[in-house]
């Protein structure tokens, strides 16, 4: 007899909602428990995110939850740093020893402490309190990550891709995705690519390696990394050439038409022309005067030279841009080569995405109103999409060649109308957004709040934080004229910059989920030395202390003297704010929080708590009333409902007033976090119809944004093609203005702000010599592993526990290596060895492998023979934080001359089969770590045994 | 597939045990073996011990030993079970057979049906046996119609040498048992020989195109593992021996497992040697015997390759 | 019970769309999180932590290139058990443990009476079939039957774990007996294949293609590239693709 079966088994005894953060995409899920265990996490169908779905890394979050490399207690260091000798302490000690070293130095000097936080998504939280501290110090990991890629896109038509927006995956037909592996909108973007493909949209991946996304785009476009920018080119060139732009949206929607100056040597060279109002100016051609390119009923002219009322001569900017790209130097046939995508497949693109925006039109029949008041039946849009991320980022050019793909979007008519890239709340934002980075010499003072914001959008040289002699005010040297346009700090300069005192010293390093020891910091071997440098006069550690909050036994943890041990994430309260990286739809806003689902066994407290309970112990402005007390005696949670940016605008935007009857703005509600957890721990406002495309001129939506407290005005954001701002630059680099580079800096400046997008190679590859290290060297992240954290994940690390260099089958026969073999890969300042596999759909000048498998020793609770740490390997321990050593000058950071993001991808190597007696394991080793936990590890798991039989003992830790 | 030792022990020992049960039931029956007693203790001592200890190693084999009862119950369908219950059956008439041998100096009617049975059931095991391997489509050097009758001519190689030797030690030597060992040893040698020529020549059937139908689009290769530790399919399924190392096994294997053996035991048969030098070498042609075929399994297990490696990096199987 | 039930009144199964499956590993841990504490409760991992982690695991992602230079293709290829209709898994189980059950045509094993024989694992053409070391018995994918039919949870969700989760939609459940339903139109429509058919075994689950690419080869509806047009104005005698842009630009504007 076939046996009966229990089919209808309930799950658990209690479902929670809350949202997952195995990664930044911040899906919603609903936790199953039995008896108050986590049993079962499942995609919420309700969230705007994720509706329903989960990714590898979220389905295996419980084993994240039960690591056993989580910390369980504060730690203080007793042994040398990196020898992971710590002593327990209680919470009382650590936030006392914690707030004297931040006391001390806020009363002395509060630049002297520099707050970096890595994947968090506190940042409004994070930044308000470093404002309060009164330190310039402070960013998020964005400097590294893609600040070129949102730099761009928030200067030329104020949003961008990273989170800023999506492709319209429900109309689009004809995507085309830039360097993408994963990226933050995890499985949106899984979404919204399976549902195009199965609408017959045509989807092209523009990528040197060909799996995850690509795999399956129905073109490969396998180009030679950093050259981006030129196929681009050459897209627009041909587009041109076959007079395939949408010339209305030029002019309804850019700056095409403004005027600029044409006054060789002058001051106001390349500066748009402006009535005395600011206005920028445009010929009117039926008038034929100058007016006010703002006004709503002109017909500029696009082209010709006109006069201005100083005698200056002027041209529209659309004229210049059509010059620049009308050039043989961008032709298919011109970039061939260096980009590896024959002229043929160039051409055909072109004519693909001509016929896709002009032939294939999308029309909605919802009536809508412009900015300017004018009525339009329709909503038409260009059905071309993309999407970019650090495929463009990552290289030193990334930001003129992230313009070039705005600029084609905007050619085409594409940005935020249906079937075309669109905006997510609050997107789109003036151009740049009106917020300047606060710090300048006179801004910081002992005990007193910064003015302002840290980070922000410098509009010219003017903006910069360096004092009088041009020195960088931040300890990273963003907003330097190393890194003018540097809007979201350079994290990845701190440790090397502290170490040397350049520009100056620093007394406390206070770090927040980043593993900078490791996975996230360029060149290894020298960040690990900068963090046990001693000065030799005094034998003090040369950054003489590191505060820092991990949830795990990471490899940063071990070089840090104070550990502030966090939850898991499903352990605490959390703010997916809108003042933050939030995640809204296209379809309108959205914000979420995080509830805790469970209690956590062991001694720890979520890192926002520590941070409120700190900032009331150093008594700082935003955190203690007048008296002295706490502001949010009741904790995070009482912040997220309580705290007030602006009045009437706080951490959520949903259910606000005290009753809940208002969103966006409104005073706080006491009962606001209950409402979120009724609604699954999210809120989303679904846009009007009308509101939904042209956000950037659309009067309601425009209105709405207002209303809600994304903007100050609802006048449109204009795109700008032309970047006056870079152009100003330039100009104080010709010797202009109040504000002048220094003379090492001017040539640099010169040549890269340009105010039209331009390519140039990757700036390490040219300043090697290319025969020497002959190929590129990129990583991509596995979509079951987020950075460092998956290894502990007893679930994920059996999927990846080792990397390869994966290398193209011809090129590797050719260098006579072949599957499995052991190779040193070389670059500019080390060597690493690594196991091959060799592939055909990569770019056979590029070699690559997984981000952030590879583990050192001892850290994670993983065994010491454990395949990430023997046979799994970093390209970090090649990429060097500075450009090479030419001609003995000065040394700029290995980043994007504008916006100083890493350039981590424009990696140069080359690679030698290990001859002789193969040593199979890589290299180079370092000394295991040390650990303060003292747990049995598992030989077994045998998680989901005790829900049925309660006895069972799953692998606990003891 | 990957040589488990329980695995070899259990369908070695057990092939050599069920071979001599049968030939001792059959031989005495024919009159060739005079029914003495303690040369029935031996005979069926080390047949019971044999087919025991491959019974027994067969259940190590087991993730749940206790459980093995459960394996009598489907022998409509599976050849494992089938096997089972004939193998456990046997015991029935052949520990009547020995009854009626040991205790009764009998082995004439009606004890004789025993014995009749005794030969059949052990024959049949032997059967079932080669058909385990034999049936699975999955495993192409295995699903042969070569497999089982080579499992049963080891079967009364080894239990004909086996026999041979006993019998010599009995100082009851029979030339007919002689004969049958080498017979046995000849069948298997030319089965092996034919069975390892057909793998050799069999040009692979399935290919990694077919087991992922992405055919269409060129030859298929392996980019990534699912997992990158072997999983249990790949430890069980996956093990593959080299070429040189296979050629070297088979050598020892035919020199072991039917040279010696044959050369050993015609030189007994054929020379009227003396008591101790034919005792000698018997015990040689079967020690001999034993080592080649332990040989033998390893390899049948390590030269088998199964479908599933297609989806592991296999072109063909 | 290893007789093969005549026929089953359905045949549930999968459809996995190899055109849009990017790999993503959601099915496979989220099969491996439903049922670590579902009908085949635990899945054992062993060494977790240490240098050889492996476990027992009902649904893998593989990852294939196929063919060369522009035919070539990246395919990411979950595999887990296909419930076929001749499985030879069941027929060769000594003990019953092993099954195809007759209302629904899945193949289970019946934990509490397999003995860990691992005869059904060399059965299996596909790998499907995993041995739990630590709980010494067979398991493979259920079909999430305590899914399925769980009126516990919201119908909605009575589906397998690993469709539910797969972002992409490369995953489809539902009756491939009944040539009615959506999983058998789609598998017409795509022209959905077996896997080895040539073992006979007939699997219910059912492959999608990747489908063909669409570079080169094959026409978007546009030109193989765009041609210059001209837009000289009157008079002006203009060359230069610039001019010949605002020319035309010129003619656009004042329609
Ligand atoms: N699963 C998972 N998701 C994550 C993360 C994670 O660690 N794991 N990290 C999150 C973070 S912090 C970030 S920043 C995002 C990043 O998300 P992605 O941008 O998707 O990150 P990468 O993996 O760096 O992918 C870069 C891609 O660009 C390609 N590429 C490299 N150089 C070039 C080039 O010159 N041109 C082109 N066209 N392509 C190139 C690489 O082959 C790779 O496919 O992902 C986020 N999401
Ligand atoms: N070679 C190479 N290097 C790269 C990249 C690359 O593409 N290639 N990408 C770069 C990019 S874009 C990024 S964003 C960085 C990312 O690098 P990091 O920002 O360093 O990210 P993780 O490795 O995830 O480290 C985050 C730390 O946070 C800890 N953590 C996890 N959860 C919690 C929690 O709940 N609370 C607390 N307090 N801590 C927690 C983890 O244990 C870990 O130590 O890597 C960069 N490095
Ligand atoms: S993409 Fe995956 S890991 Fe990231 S939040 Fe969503 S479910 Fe969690
Ligand atoms: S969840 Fe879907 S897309 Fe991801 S690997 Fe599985 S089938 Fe493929
Ligand atoms: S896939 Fe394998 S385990 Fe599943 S039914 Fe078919 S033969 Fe049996
Ligand atoms: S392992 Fe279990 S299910 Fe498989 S054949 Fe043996 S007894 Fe049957
Ligand atoms: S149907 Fe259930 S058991 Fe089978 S692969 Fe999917 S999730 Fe795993
Ligand atoms: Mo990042």
């Amino acid at each position: 007899m076939q046996p009966e079966v229990a089919t209808s088994e309930p799950i658990g005894d209690e479902i929670k909602t809350t949202t997952c953060y195995m990664c930044a995409c911040r899906c919603g899920i609903k936790v199953h428990l039995k008896d108050g265990a986590v049993k079962y996490i499942e995609g919420n169908r309700d969230h705007p995110v994720n509706r329903g779905v989960l990714c590898g890394k979220g389905a295996a979050g419980i084993m994240q939850h039960n690591s056993p490399a989580r910390l369980s207690s504060p730690l203080l260091r007793v042994g040398p740093r990196g020898s992971g000798e710590f002593r327990e302490i209680s919470w009382e000690e650590a936030l006392k020893t914690a707030s004297q070293w931040l006391g001390e130095v806020r009363d002395r000097d509060p630049r002297k402490m520099a707050f970096f936080t890595g994947r968090d998504q506190s940042q409004s939280l994070t930044g308000f309190w470093a404002i309060q501290y009164g330190t310039p110090n402070y960013a998020a990991h964005g400097g590294f990550c893609s600040v070129n890629m949102a730099a761009a896109g928030l200067y030329t038509f104020g949003g961008a891709f990273w989170e800023f927006g999506d492709p319209d995956w429900e109309h689009t037909r004809y995507f085309m995705m830039f360097g993408v592996a994963e990226d933050h909108a995890s499985n949106p973007i899984k979404i919204g690519i399976g549902k195009l493909k199965n609408k017959g949209a045509k989807f092209v991946a523009v990528n040197p390696v060909r799996t995850g996304y690509t795999a399956i785009a129905d073109e490969w476009v396998g180009i030679r990394p950093g050259t981006d920018g030129l196929f681009v080119a050459a897209l627009i060139h041909e587009l041109i050439k076959a007079q395939k732009i949408d010339i209305d949206y030029q002019v309804r929607y850019t700056n095409a038409p403004w005027l600029v100056i044409k006054n060789e040597g002058g001051a106001d060279d390349g500066l748009f022309a402006r009535d005395d109002q600011g206005n920028p100016l445009a010929y009117d051609k039926n008038k034929k005067q100058l007016v006010n390119a703002m006004s709503g009923d002109i017909a500029p002219a696009l082209s010709g030279e006109f006069e201005l009322s100083n005698g200056c001569k002027a041209v529209p900017a659309l004229q210049l841009l059509i010059e620049r790209y009308a050039s043989e130097e961008y032709a298919p046939g011109a970039v061939a080569e260096e980009t590896g995508v024959p002229a043929d497949d160039i051409r055909r693109i072109a004519a693909e995405l001509a016929h896709a925006a002009f032939e294939e039109e999308v029309v909605l029949d919802v009536p809508w109103t412009d900015w300017a008041g004018r009525k339009h039946d329709k909503m038409i849009g260009r059905p071309v999409s993309m999407h970019a991320m650090r495929g463009i980022s990552a290289h030193s050019n990334g930001f003129h060649t992230c313009r070039l793909i705005h600029i084609l979007q905007i050619l085409l008519g594409s940005i935020d109308c249906p079937g075309g890239f669109r905006y997510k709340s609050p997107y789109p934002k003036q151009t740049p957004p009106w917020l300047k980075p606060f710090g300048k010499a006179g801004q910081v003072a002992p005990r007193e709040p910064l003015g302002g914001p840290h980070l922000g959008f410098p509009t010219g040289p003017e903006d910069l934080l360096v004092d009088d002699n041009n020195q960088p005010q931040r300890i990273d040297k963003a907003f330097s004229w190393d890194a003018p346009l540097a809007a979201h700090g350079m994290m990845h300069m701190v440790i090397a910059n502290a170490a040397k005192g350049d520009p100056y010293p620093i007394d406390v390093l206070f770090m927040y989920m980043a593993n900078m020891g490791w996975n996230s910091s360029m060149n290894v071997p020298d960040t690990l030395e900068n963090l046990t440098a001693k000065d030799p006069k005094t034998g003090e550690y040369k950054i003489p202390k590191i505060i820092y909050s991990d949830a795990y036994y990471s490899e940063t943890v071990p070089y840090a003297d104070l550990i502030l041990p966090d939850t898991t994430y499903l352990e605490r309260w959390d703010c997916i704010s809108l003042l933050d990286r939030p995640i809204s739809e296209a379809d309108g806003p959205a914000d979420s929080i995080r509830q805790p689902v469970t209690e956590p066994d062991r001694d720890v407290r979520p890192f926002q708590e520590v941070l409120i309970d700190l900032g009331v112990r150093l008594g700082l402005p935003g955190f203690v009333n007048e008296d002295g007390n706490a502001k949010y005696p009741g904790g995070y949670p009482d912040y997220i409902v309580n705290h007030e940016r602006k009045p009437g605008m706080g951490p959520l935007a949903g259910w606000r007033g005290e009753n809940g009857e208002s969103f966006g703005k409104g005073k706080p509600n006491p009962d606001q976090l209950k409402k979120y957890i009724e609604n699954g721990c999210f809120w989303f406002h679904e846009l009007e119809p009308n509101q939904r495309y042209f956000k950037h001129a659309n009067k309601h939506y425009l209105d709405f944004a207002v209303d809600m407290g994304f903007r100050l005005s609802p006048t449109p954001v204009v795109f700008q093609l032309y970047l006056e701002t870079l152009q100003k630059f330039r100009l104080a680099a010709a010797g202009h203005g109040t504000a002048v580079p220094p003379e090492k800096h001017r040539k640099r400046i010169k040549t890269y702000f340009d105010p039209l997008p331009f390519w140039y190679p990757p700036m390490e590859g040219e300043m090697l010599e290319s025969e020497d290290f002959p190929l590129y060297a990129i990583t991509q992240r596995p979509m079951h592993m987020y950075h460092s954290w998956g290894s502990q994940n007893a679930w994920l690390r059996q999927i990846t526990a080792q990397n390869r260099l994966y290398m193209n089958r011809l090129r590797a026969e050719e260098l006579g290596i072949s599957d499995d073999d052991w190779v040193w890969i070389s670059s500019h300042v080390g060597r690493v060895r690594a196991q091959v596999m060799t592939m055909d759909g990569v770019n056979p000048d590029t070699v690559w492998t997984w981000n952030a498998i590879g583990k050192r020793k001892g850290a994670w609770m993983l065994d010491e023979d454990a395949p990430e740490s023997t046979r799994g390997f970093l390209l970090n321990h090649l990429i060097s934080e500075l450009l090479p050593e030419r001609g003995g000058g000065y040394r700029y950071s290995n980043s994007d001359p504008v916006t100083g993001q890493a350039a981590w991808y424009d990696l140069r190597i080359k690679i030698e089969k290990v001859s002789g007696k193969v040593t199979q394991e890589t290299s180079p080793m370092f000394e295991p770590v040390g650990t303060p936990l003292d747990i049995d590890m598992p030989d077994v798991l045998r998680f989901g045994a005790q829900f049925k039989d309660p006895d069972e003992n799953a692998g606990k830790r003891k | 597939m990957h040589p488990a030792y329980s695995v070899i022990l259990f369908t070695t020992a057990s092939g050599a045990g069920y071979g001599l049960l049968a030939l001792v039931s059959l031989l005495a029956l024919l009159g060739v073996i005079p029914p003495e007693r303690w040369l029935g203790v031996a005979l069926f001592g080390i047949a019971f011990f044999l087919v025991t200890l491959g019974l027994l190693s067969s259940t190590f084999h087991l993730g749940r030993p206790e459980r093995a009862w459960r394996a009598f119950s489907q022998w409509r369908s599976s050849w494992l079970s089938r096997e089972g219950v004939i193998a456990a059956f046997t015991y029935i008439p052949a520990g009547l057979f020995a009854l009626g041998w040991v205790v009764f100096g009998n082995i004439s009617p009606p004890w004789n049906i025993a014995g009749w049975l005794t030969c059949l059931c052990a024959i049949a095991t032997v059967w079932c046996t080669g058909m385990i391997y034999a049936s699975l489509k999955t495993i192409p050097q295995w699903h042969q119609p070569l497999v089982a009758p080579l499992y049963l001519f080891l079967a009364v190689a080894s239990g004909g040498v086996l026999l041979n030797m006993v019998l010599r030690l009995f100082d009851r030597p029979a030339d007919i048992a002689g004969g049958i060992a080498l017979a046995g040893l000849a069948g298997a040698f030319l089965t092996k020989f034919l069975y390892w020529r057909s793998i050799d020549t069999a040009s692979d059937t399935h290919t990694a195109e077919q087991a992922t139908g992405l055919g269409t689009f060129g030859k298929v290769r392996q980019l990534e593992p699912p997992h990158s530790q072997p999983n249990y399919v790949m430890r069980e399924m996956g093990f593959t021996v080299a070429r040189k190392h296979a050629v070297r096994l088979r050598f020892l294997a035919v020199l072991f497992g039917f040279v010696l053996p044959i050369a050993a035991t015609t030189f007994v048969l054929a020379l009227d040697a003396s008591v101790g030098l034919s005792i000698a070498t018997s015990v040689l042609a079967f020690t001999s015997m034993a080592i080649g075929m332990i040989i033998e399994r390893w390899l049948f297990f390590a030269e088998a390759r199964h479908v599933v490696t297609l989806y592991y990096g296999a072109q063909t199987a | 019970m290893t007789m093969l039930p005549e026929k089953t009144d359905k045949k549930l199964g999968l459809v996995i769309d190899l055109d849009i499956c990017v790999g993503c590993q959601a099915c496979v841990t989220s099969c491996k999180e439903w049922n670590t504490s579902g009908y085949s409760a635990p899945l054992t991992d062993i060494d977790p932590y240490g240098a050889d982690p492996h476990g027992t695991w009902l649904n893998r992602v593989h990852g294939y290139e196929a063919g060369e230079g522009r035919e070539g293709r990246t395919v990411h290829f979950p595999r887990s058990c296909l419930h076929c209709e001749e499985p030879a898994c069941v027929t060769v189980c000594p003990t019953g443990a092993s099954y195809k059950r007759e209302e629904d045509g899945i193949v289970l094993v019946n934990p509490d009476t397999c003995i860990g024989c691992k005869l059904c694992s060399w059965a299996c053409p596909y790998g499907a079939r995993e041995y739990d070391y630590a709980e010494g018995v067979m398991k493979k994918c259920t079909l999430c039957v305590d899914r399925i039919y769980n009126d516990t949870i919201p119908e909605e969700d009575r589906i397998p774990a690993c469709v539910r989760a797969c972002p992409t939609s490369a995953r489809h459940f539902g009756d491939l007996g009944d040539p009615e339903s959506d999983v058998s139109k789609l598998v017409a429509k795509r022209e959905g294949y077996d896997l080895m058919p040539e073992m006979g075994y007939k699997p219910v689950n059912k492959y999608l293609p990747p489908r063909p690419a669409r570079d080169g080869r094959s026409s978007a509806g546009a030109p193989a590239r765009l041609s210059e047009p001209q837009h000289t104005q009157p008079g002006t005698g203009t060359t230069s693709t610039a001019d010949k842009f605002f020319a035309w630009a010129d003619t656009v504007l004042s329609r």
